[in-house]
């Protein structure tokens, strides 16, 4: 009978799951849909709570305690700025659970002498390895991200070579474990080269390319789960597992995608480093045309239509808000304001939108790439603010570029293109960008939130 | 786990795959950021299985990773479900100006 309603809410749990993420498809929905995925994973632990094997329930209720402090905190204080880093530390703390759930079922069952089936030991295996690997690679991608660890690639020579001598390495621990059960020490040098690789996977990835690697690792964390859910016999963590495993990798190929660029490319390619050899020679000739403040604030307010181009640097300088700002006061005097938002602009899928939603931007003045260059021949002034890779026409005039063949958003079309940017170095990925050499194209320099606000001020007065 | 159940967790598995295909590739890019933390949270499923490690007392061992992975799962699912829902509330539509 117990068994019969924890069962019964594991059910109940998997359908108001699907039905939460459904509710996605659109902001209306996206809110009904979330109480009902949370209604289904507070049935699933209520449920659990009932299970006949539980003797005691401190631990349970003294972790459950902890971690939803824990979780509130990160959930109320983080600033959507830092949107990035906190995914990558849920990535972190989900997988390690997994692999926690698996290294201590191999330890109860074989430290007291009994014996799992070889379908079982695989799955576990799954579990643990990408587990760890998942674990370690998402900590470091949130070091990276929070800066506390170089941005840029880092590669030394027969990297991958060596990276796949221990993945093999690895792999057939797993798969000697699966035919001669048991080893102790075997499985735990299994674990710890896993926890290994998933820092030397994530090492070569440059900043630029974090949109796909964090994809991937919430991919890798699902997808540890699910394996969870085949050892432990548990279908509400097969679906649950599944769907993000999933969501993950359709969220990573549509990265690539938006990039030009392969998966493998981008996780053993190195793509800042490959970028400093192959464009290092060409300095692009020609000046770079400095606008004033107040030439810019006459063009905005006398334009009929302007397209705003966010990119991570308007994340890191805060700058949303100002950027709001301008398009109110603009659109105050007529003017059509809209967002063009790039698929991989900023650190992770969405970043952009969810930054300027959060300044109050209407989420019917973005618009996807598609949407959007169709406009730009129309567009009177086209605003780009801390973004770089996403506008550089390199992309679509020259063959020998690292980003060709990348879709970008098409700027340079429109009839005056203005630039912010802190200065006059070559930003996040190291390329020059031939836009900025364009005559349609005007440098604005300065901290962007700083020129934002002044440019409110100056187009009020215009 | 018996062979039995291995097929009927493989058909789960497989009917999950394609739902799980329909359902993710239908979020728009919009809302691609709400759809990795909700999806994070989901996966807290995982849960339960430290719920049941934690408390059923195996072994010292076992009861420790439990406890840690509890507070992880925890910590993955209330924090993954309040910073979906804070990121909901701010996709506001265009307010139609009435004072124009």
């Amino acid at each position: 009978m117990q068994t019969y309603f924890i069962e019964l809410s594991y059910l109940l749990a998997s359908i108001l799951f699907i039905l939460g993420l459904k509710g996605l498809s659109h902001p209306e929905t996206a809110k009904r849909g979330m109480h009902l995925a949370e209604f289904g994973m507070l049935m699933a632990i209520i449920g659990t709570l009932m299970h006949h094997e539980i003797i005691s329930y401190t631990w349970i209720i003294t972790g459950l305690v902890i971690g939803s402090l824990v979780g509130l905190a990160m959930g109320v204080w983080v600033p959507m700025t830092a949107m990035p880093q906190r995914t990558a530390l849920s990535h972190a703390f989900g997988a390690f659970a997994a692999a926690l759930v698996g290294i201590s079922e191999f330890y109860r069952v074989f430290s007291s002498g009994g014996h799992l089936e070889r379908i079982t030991m695989s799955a576990l295996g799954f579990e643990v390895m990408l587990g760890a690997l998942t674990t370690t690679g998402s900590l470091l991608a949130f070091a990276k991200l929070q800066g506390l660890v170089r941005g840029t690639p880092m590669t030394y020579k027969g990297q991958n070579v060596f990276n796949m001598v221990l993945l093999a390495i690895t792999i057939s621990i797993f798969v000697y474990l699966i035919v001669v059960p048991g080893s102790m020490p075997l499985f735990f040098t299994m674990v710890g080269l896993a926890f290994i690789f998933g820092l030397l996977l994530v090492m070569p990835i440059g900043s630029a390319d974090m949109p796909v690697v964090m994809s991937l690792l919430n991919s890798y964390a699902g997808l540890a789960s699910a394996a969870t859910g085949f050892v432990l016999n548990n279908k509400v963590l097969i679906i649950a597992g599944t769907l993000d495993g999933f969501s993950g990798f359709i969220l990573s190929i549509l990265m690539c995608r938006a990039m030009n660029r392969s998966m493998t490319n981008v996780l053993f390619g190195a793509f800042g480093s490959a970028a400093t050899t192959a464009v290092g020679g060409s300095e692009l000739q020609g000046t770079m045309r400095e606008v004033s403040l107040d030439d810019v604030a006459t063009q905005l307010a006398y334009a009929n239509k302007v397209v705003f181009v966010p990119g991570y640097g308007l994340a890191t300088a805060q700058a949303q808000h100002a950027v709001r700002e301008l398009a109110d006061v603009l659109e105050k005097r007529g003017v059509t304001v809209k967002y063009g938002i790039h698929p991989v602009a900023g650190r992770m899928p969405g970043h952009m939108n969810v930054l300027l939603a959060e300044a109050n931007v209407p989420y019917s003045s973005l618009y996807e790439l598609e949407q959007i260059n169709p406009e730009f021949p129309t567009t009177d002034v086209s605003v780009v603010v801390g973004a770089n890779d996403v506008v550089n026409p390199d992309a679509r005039e020259n063959p020998a570029s690292p980003i060709a063949g990348m879709p970008i958003l098409d700027v340079d079309k429109s009839k005056s293109v203005i630039v912010l940017k802190r200065g006059q170095g070559k930003g996040f990925s190291g390329l020059e960008n031939p836009l900025f050499f364009k005559p349609v194209t005007g440098m604005l320099y300065g901290d962007a939130k700083d020129t934002l606000t002044r440019l409110v001020q100056a187009v009020q007065h215009a | 786990m018996s062979s039995e159940s291995l097929i009927s967790a493989l058909y789960v598995f497989a009917l999950a795959a394609f739902l799980g295909y329909q359902v993710i590739s239908r979020v728009p890019p919009l809302l691609h950021t709400p759809l990795m933390s909700a999806t994070n949270a989901i996966s807290g499923i995982s849960l339960v299985g430290s719920i049941v490690t934690a408390g059923a007392h195996y072994n010292t061992v076992s009861t420790i990773l439990g406890f840690v992975a509890v507070v992880c799962s925890t910590t993955n699912v209330v924090g993954g479900f309040v910073i979906t829902d804070r990121m909901l509330r701010m996709f506001k539509r265009k307010e139609v100006r009435k004072d124009k």
